[in-house]
């Protein structure tokens, strides 16, 4: 049997994906998840927030996550969950793995990569002292309290003010734990401002900015005391300043890295800048008929993108397995300018467009009132856009009408600067 | 005056609000008027958290508050769900705890288990 459409993770941006793909007239959709049941992330998301943007209304993570599952009831898209893809190849096969079926290979026309993010663990901030039990990553954190019932901490310092931190430190509090801060090395909180509000400030909890964490110390295989320091302008921490914290936990919440395995065995083209397929206005990626969206892409700050996103990936591959859109054509790059760290998509086909194109970056540093500026090779001004402040914990997003992208000489960069 | 962020949407606007008028500045929104003010002379929020279910695929099942709750009650409503155990099916909307800490609001399952 040949697939229209595999679409690899039932999270967010599967489930909207595989959506829109059906509603432009694809049948054959599969949704292979790894998981036992569709939702990823938003299951162990309990809180609420979510969907503001699409719905209008409030959400906590499962009922977001709802919203998409129940419509698939209504339709034939297949979700095969319990299986673990391990290969995806150039002519698109997709290789699984799973207890009831074994090793099975399936073919299909198109494929949509969901794989999500993960977050990034220890080993990747070096942090000094001992190695035991009670470091966990603020989502795992998550996943053992809201799913499967094991409360993991009593006395908690946490590393990074990544919003899944913040999360966490209101949930620990409200299960019982004493959260004793939330440190962060930047100094400012990579989280939403509204988090830090409603959880730190509503419970109490310190939040130390320009420090980190300097030591770990253990008993007995458990953590037993975090030590924190102050750190200066070169985010090195100055002696003299060590707090001693006794705890039985540290929790990370120190940023996300997209999860491209597959995609990157593959040898599908990654960007160094987002750690994601690089994509053209369509999402589709480097590789013909491979599509990707969501956090695997870059990682969002907003579960309502997501589904955005991968919602216009879902019609593009839609339209190239029934109009076999796939010749190869000339693309505009969209390159960084001054403060800016990405964009997404990185690559436009002018030929492919039909509307405005939905640009995402982030800035690389805090700015208060500024102007965003879109330029070309020749240094001809394409289009500007006014922000009252921009902040890299915050995906700003742009429209691009089809006229600058005819009009562009050469490659196209976006810049942003304080008015 | 008394500052702060609001919290109804991801964009956090900086609210600043006159104690004796309930005056907002800083909103970009009239939900963010509402807040302001709220946040001023009742404080609320909506609680989260789970509750444990038995026969279900899972240990625990998520739930929230059917209205905001006054905030210094939430740590009261942790302690006052723990006592509750449901049992699986439940669909979401279900009440999981009636009229919880008597305030007439109650703590309802959101998702299918």
């Amino acid at each position: 049997m040949n697939w229209e459409l595999i679409v690899i993770g039932a999270g967010p941006a599967g489930l909207a994906a595989a959506l829109a793909a059906y509603d432009k007239g694809l049948r054959k959709i599969a949704i292979i998840e790894r998981d036992r049941y569709a939702g990823g992330i938003l299951n162990q998301c309990i809180h609420n927030g979510f969907g503001l943007h699409r719905f209008k209304e409030e959400l906590t993570g499962p009922e977001y996550a709802l919203k998409f599952i129940d419509r698939l009831r209504d339709t034939t898209i297949e979700l095969i969950c319990d299986t673990m893809v391990l290969h995806i190849t150039p002519d698109r096969q997709v290789h699984t793995v799973s207890a009831e079926k074994g090793y099975q290979v399936y073919s299909a026309s198109s494929i949509f990569l969901a794989m999500g993010c993960r977050e990034r663990p220890r080993g990747a901030i070096s942090i000094p002292g001992d190695r035991p039990a009670g470091v966990f990553t603020a989502g795992t954190a998550q996943r053992y309290i809201n799913l499967e019932g094991y409360m993991c901490a009593k006395r908690v310092v946490i590393l990074g003010s990544g919003d899944i931190g913040l999360i966490m430190a209101r949930r620990l509090t409200l299960e019982g734990a004493k959260v004793l801060c939330c440190v962060e090395i930047m100094p400012h909180s990579s989280g939403l401002a509204r988090n830090i509000a409603q959880c730190l400030k509503d419970f109490d909890i310190p939040l130390y900015l320009n420090h980190t964490v300097t030591d770990v110390t253990a008993a007995n295989g458990r953590v037993s005391s975090v030590t924190v320091s102050r750190v200066d302008a070169n985010r090195a921490p100055i002696p003299g300043t060590e707090m001693v914290f006794d705890c039985d936990t540290l929790l990370l919440s120190v940023g996300l890295i997209p999860e491209n395995e597959l995609s990157r065995e593959a040898g599908i083209e990654i960007d160094p800048r987002t750690n994601g397929p690089f994509v053209y206005e369509n999402m589709e990626t480097s590789m013909k008929g491979v599509f990707a969206g969501g956090n695997v892409v870059h990682v969002h700050d907003l579960v309502d993108y997501v589904s955005e996103e991968s919602a216009k990936a879902g019609e593009g591959a839609a339209r190239f397995v029934s109009s076999a859109e796939n010749a190869d054509e000339a693309y505009i790059r969209m390159l960084n300018g001054d403060n800016v760290s990405y964009t997404v998509p990185q690559r436009i086909r002018p030929g492919r467009l039909e509307g405005s194109v939905k640009l995402f970056f982030r800035v690389r540093s805090k700015l208060g009132a500024s102007v965003i500026k879109v330029s070309d090779a020749s240094g001809q001004e394409l289009a500007s856009f006014k922000r009252l402040s921009m902040s890299p914990g915050e995906m700003e997003n742009i429209f691009l009408p089809k006229e600058v992208f005819q009009k562009a000489r050469g490659d196209i960069s976006v810049s942003a600067s304080e008015a | 005056m008394a500052e702060m962020i609001c919290i109804v949407c991801p964009r956090g606007c900086r609210l600043t609000v006159d104690e004796a008028s309930g005056a907002v500045t800083g909103n970009s929104c009239p939900r963010g008027e509402a807040y302001g003010r709220s946040e001023i002379l009742d404080p609320r929020r909506v609680y989260t958290g789970t509750v444990r279910i038995t026969g279900a695929s899972l240990p625990r099942g998520p739930v929230k508050s059917s209205a905001p709750i006054k905030t210094p009650l939430l740590m009261d409503v942790s302690r006052e769900i723990e006592s509750v155990t449901l049992i699986s099916p439940v669909r979401r909307g279900d009440a999981a705890l009636k009229n919880v800490l008597g305030t007439g609001i109650d703590i309802v399952v959101t998702r299918d288990m």
